[in-house]
């Protein structure tokens, strides 16, 4: 076995994370999605810091987890208030860019 | 009508038939002041505005006064010097210098066009006044004034002009002019309809002029009268043809002749004064003007000269028998007008023999017509604006003086011996009697015909207005046993009213045996129409004056016996199917209505519907495709944020598919 | 919030012993051991990934996730990250979805969780190209050429959390500097968003008193039903002083499904033995008549017993 099972596993994962974006209404699993795709990148930043002996790639994989941390709060934050006001968590309710 | 041609003599200037315009000096270099008064009067009176409400009128009055002093001292200058010498001109600026057409501003001041001025702004003058007193209670008299000021402007530069593209400025200002005061009551609707009636049918002239004008400039490169008539003799036939007919389209839209007299009638809606000045004296007679100033090219084009009688035959007796059925007193005169301009473009048709006649009956006319339309103005001013003939009757012991002076009208019109018209009419029947063929034959007794016509239908109208008994109640009941008479109380009219028409009455009376004095009008003439050597008419002059005598009396007779003597029906009778026609203006509006309007209107809407589907169809097919388009692009944006998170996908995943194809 | 956190996990991982670092064989290939570990986990990793996919009820696919993130976690530990690994547990799994469990919570179940799709074609487009995308990564990934892995045995030297620590804080003292700003005003604007300012003016006991006795109405209680002498039934209405049926006293609910009861109804039920007065063969008239009650001297008649006269 190789690094590259790694980094298709990444890939995987984050492919199924797009994919939960592109399906799913619940604005809290889309989200879920989000992190999903994020923690893919993050795999992939391990391996490669592995494969290159450096540990630049897991710094920045660090500060990719509390970027996410600081973005989760923030989105879920949202998602809050639209449900208050909406009574409703669905993307799909969502679509003021409609003109 | 060629050897009427050749029988002209020519002019005193050599290689020319008639003589060329030399430079205005002296006192003719004031001319301008004949247009430039009543101009300013105008200008003053609609700038003014309800400032001069009180003394606006005299401002009208003493520029059209001042107007004929002027034109006064023209004549003045003008009787001073040789015949040769009298045909002048006066530049004034330059007015369209585009390099190959130059056209200048400039009067024009010979015999022709100084009677016109001295007629226009004579007979203006006596209308002004009368106008003062007729208009008195009319809260817009200022603005009739001003109205009034601008016609007499606009006729003035009409006649004065001394290129056709000038004449056609003031042709359009009586038109104007002519338009804002029939319609000048315009707050009832009747009036203004025919105001645009009278309108529609002069721009149908206008056009004619329009494209006369169009030739001139093709054929001759020039629209001054001294270069056209010059040049006149050497085009060819078939343009002249065209320029002449072209110009009697116009004469005819102007002149109220077959077959675009129609709006004549209807323009009766204006106030008895304009009737009198616009369409009976002046205005109407400038086709009779545009003919004879066009002389030379008449004469070049036989076929244009003979439609130009034709029409004025045709006009002639239809006028008359018009006049002879209509009970409004006001279009009686207005079918006399027709009737008599019918006259005039007969004689103008004649060619030079002619152009002295048609010229002198139309100042004798213009005298006499203005005093009798001026004369129903007071029959109308004493009898509550009331029209209609047949509830008039019995009304010389009322108004003495209308009666009088109406008589003399009368007289004048119907041929009376020694009266004006007998002179001027007489004159025309015994040209229309001249010439070789079967014209003078047709032509000489359609006008025969036509006089006893006019003393008949004119004394029909004197008799009814004037005579019989009474169809209207003074207030004890009316003589006649008439239903529903209505009540009047006929005073006769005030001063200034009375004055104009004495003048008027005295005018007719005497002018036409003055100027017929050793032919001193037609030789007064000469300078524009050239010398013509008296003609033989087909038959015996004296046999032509009898006849015409006989006939003027048998019809007046009739019109005694059937409107003086016996009673006269109230509510018109049914009468015969030419009467009806006749009360119908001989259905011409019908005619026009099938042949112009309602073809018109077709056209008009399949236009406007091809306007519709075609034009609009293609812009409004345009906009909805963008619409369309817009529609469908708008689709892509569902607002749905699933929907742009795929939208992203898909881009990241071709661009990928992209750039890793291209690089294995 | 890191600050305390980091230097707990750091010391852990300090304690941890050095001596089982991953190591690679010379041709890049993991140990045996690293191996079946990844097998192990991986597949059972996009199992509960798909889960997220197909999962009907959210705290499921929560779950799920909970289980990628500490799997990830696993590798990470594996992949001799031990520190990023830690950190991985500590922060999504103990904060972040924590923090999705609490909004859960709070917006409860939704029809939002259901899998049916509202927008035309929107699945298949998300399934073709969702695969598609991972068809193109996984392409990218294998296809591309890669160096001999290094391996972190030497970055490692000291510990795994010293030598991040070393580039955290010398190569990446800004970003660190800035992500820290970033957390600040994260957490403000959380606040922020979900701050809800009053919009109107609390109405208290006070209002409401206000509020009733400006509209007018009644400002007492509604009478009780029944006519005591008689019967306290719910669908009886009570009687005013001149003897009218009061309907306000009667539920309104009764009233809307028309299942009161007149006076008289009670009043023909009461037989002459339950009665002293003897007088029950009179008819009773229809009790509310106002005629009947206007004047004085007109007897009273009520169901509520012997007739009175005033």
């Amino acid at each position: 076995m190789t690094l590259t099972h790694y980094l298709v596993l990444a890939c995987v994962l984050f492919a199924i994370g797009a994919t939960t974006v592109l399906l799913r209404r619940n604005a809290i699993i889309v989200f879920m999605g989000v992190e999903l795709m994020l923690n893919a990148t993050n795999l992939v930043l391990v391996t490669f810091a592995r494969m290159h002996g450096d540990l630049s790639g897991q710094v920045m994989a660090f500060f990719v987890m509390v970027v996410a941390a600081a973005e989760v709060v923030v989105g879920l934050a949202i998602i809050v208030q639209i449900f208050h006001t909406r009574r409703s968590a669905s993307v799909d309710d969502v679509n003021l860019l409609k003109s | 009508m060629t050897s009427t041609i050749a029988t002209v003599t020519a002019a005193p200037l050599p290689g020319a038939v008639l003589p060329g315009a030399v430079p205005a000096d002296g006192t003719f270099t004031q001319a301008w002041l004949l247009i430039a008064l009543p101009l300013l009067g105008a200008a003053v009176l609609l700038l003014a505005g309800r400032r001069a409400d009180r003394w606006g009128h005299w401002v009208g009055v003493a520029a059209s006064a001042g107007s004929f002093v002027v034109g006064l001292l023209l004549l003045i200058g003008l009787l001073g010097r040789d015949a040769e010498d009298r045909v002048l001109d006066l530049h004034l600026f330059r007015w369209i210098p585009t390099g190959p057409l130059d056209v200048d501003a400039g009067l024009r001041i010979d015999p022709l066009s100084l009677s016109f001025v001295l007629l226009v702004t004579f007979v203006g003058t006596l209308i002004h006044v009368y106008s003062v007193a007729y208009m008195e209670h009319d809260v817009d008299r200022r603005r009739f004034f001003a109205y009034l000021n601008l016609f007499v402007a606009a006729m003035l530069v009409l006649v004065l002009a001394d290129s056709y593209l000038l004449l056609f400025v003031g042709w359009e200002g009586v038109g104007l002019a002519s338009y804002l005061l029939i319609g000048f009551w315009n707050q009832h609707t009747p009036n203004a309809v025919a105001a645009k009636k009278a309108f529609v049918a002069n721009r149908i002239g206008d056009l004619g002029l329009l494209i006369a004008l169009m030739l001139m400039v093709a054929t001759f490169g020039a629209v001054d009268f001294d270069t056209v008539l010059a040049a006149a003799p050497g085009a060819g036939e078939g343009v002249l043809t065209a320029m002449g007919l072209m110009l009697l389209l116009a004469a005819c839209g102007k002149s109220a002749q077959f077959p675009l007299q129609s709006w004549l009638g209807d323009a009766m809606a204006g106030p008895t004064p304009v009737s009198a000045l616009i369409h009976a004296a002046t205005m109407v007679t400038a086709g009779v003007y545009l003919i004879v100033r066009s002389g030379p090219i008449f004469e070049g084009a036989p076929t244009a000269q003979l439609v130009v009688v034709i029409v004025g035959a045709i006009t002639l007796l239809f006028g008359a028998i018009v006049g002879c059925a209509k009970d409004d007193i006001k279009k009686a005169l207005a079918a006399s007008t027709m009737s008599q301009i019918g006259y005039m473009v007969l004689a103008a048709g004649l060619g030079p023999i002619g152009y002295a006649f048609a010229i002198f009956h139309l100042v004798t006319h213009g005298f006499f017509k203005a005093g009798m339309f001026l004369g129903a103005g007071s029959v109308m001013h004493g009898m509550d604006d009331s029209v209609d003939m047949r509830r008039f009757g019995g009304l010389s012991r009322y108004m003495k003086i209308t009666w009088l002076t109406f008589a003399a009208g009368w007289l004048a019109i119907i041929g009376f011996p020694g009266l004006s018209g007998y002179w001027s009419k007489d004159l025309i029947i015994e040209a229309a009697f001249t010439g070789e063929g079967w014209r003078p034959w047709v032509f000489g007794s359609a006008a025969l015909l036509g006089a006893g016509l006019t003393a008949f239908y004119m004394s029909r109208l004197f008799f009814m207005t004037f005579h019989g008994r009474r169809r209207w109640d003074d207030g004890h009941g009316a003589e006649q046993d008439v239903a529903a008479a209505p009540v009047r109380h006929p005073h006769e009219a005030p001063l200034l009213m009375v004055v104009p028409m004495v003048v008027l009455a005295v005018g007719s009376v005497a002018l036409g045996g003055l100027l017929a004095l050793g032919d001193g009008f037609v030789t007064w003439l000469e300078p524009v129409t050239g010398h013509v050597e008296h003609h033989e008419p087909v038959l015996p002059v004296w046999l032509i004056i009898a006849l015409t005598m006989l006939l003027v009396l048998v019809g007046a007779f009739l019109a005694w016996r059937q409107y003086a003597v016996s009673t006269v029906a109230v509510p018109a009778p049914a009468g015969s199917a030419l009467t009806r026609a006749a009360r119908r203006d001989l259905h011409q509006d019908a005619v026009n209505d099938t042949l112009l309007v309602q073809p018109g209107q077709y056209l008009t809407r399949s236009l406007v519907y091809g306007d519709r589907t075609v034009v609009d169809g293609a812009f409004t097919g345009l906009g909805k495709v963008l619409v369309g388009a817009g529609d469908a692009a708008r689709r892509v944006q569902t607002g749905f944020v699933r929907s742009y998170a795929s939208t992203m996908t898909i881009g990241l995943v071709v661009l990928g598919v992209v750039v890793l194809a291209t690089r294995i | 919030m890191s600050g305390p956190l980091l230097a707990g996990v750091g010391a852990l991982t300090g304690a941890l012993p050095t001596s089982v670092p991953a190591s690679l064989t010379e041709l890049g290939e993991t140990s045996t051991g690293e191996t079946v570990l990844f097998w192990v986990v991986a597949p059972l990793m996009v199992l509960a990934a798909l889960g997220l996919l197909f999962a009907r009820r959210a705290i499921h696919a929560a779950m799920c996730v909970v289980f990628v993130m500490i799997s990830l976690a696993v590798l990470y530990i594996a992949q001799d990250a031990p520190f990023l690994g830690i950190v991985q547990i500590v922060v999504y799994t103990g904060a972040v979805m924590m923090l999705f469990l609490f909004v859960l919570m709070l917006v409860g179940v939704d029809a939002s969780d259901s899998l049916t799709e509202t927008i035309r074609g929107q699945r298949w487009i998300g399934l073709i190209f969702g695969v598609g995308l991972g068809a193109l990564l996984v392409g990218v990934v294998t296809r591309a050429t890669y160096a001999v892995p290094v391996g972190l045995l030497e970055a490692n030297a000291v510990s795994n959390p010293v030598g991040i620590a070393r580039l955290v804080f010398s190569d990446f003292l800004f970003a660190f500097e800035v992500v820290g700003v970033l957390l600040v005003t994260a957490a403000l604007g959380a606040l922020v968003l979900t701050h809800r300012q009053r919009l109107s003016r609390r109405v208290g006991q006070r209002e409401r008193a206000d509020a009733r006795v400006a509209a007018g109405g009644s400002l007492t209680p509604l009478p009780a039903p029944g006519v005591y002498a008689r019967t306290n039934a719910m669908d009886v209405p009570a009687l005013d002083p001149q003897g009218r049926p009061i309907e306000t006293s009667i539920s309104r609910v009764l009233r809307v499904r028309g299942q009161e009861r007149g006076v008289a109804d009670v009043a023909v039920q009461l037989g002459p033995g339950e009665h002293g007065g003897g007088q029950v063969d009179r008819p009773t008239p229809e009790a509310g008549d106002p005629g009947e009650t206007a004047g004085p001297t007109t007897p009273i008649t009520t169901g509520r017993g012997p007739e009175v006269v005033p």
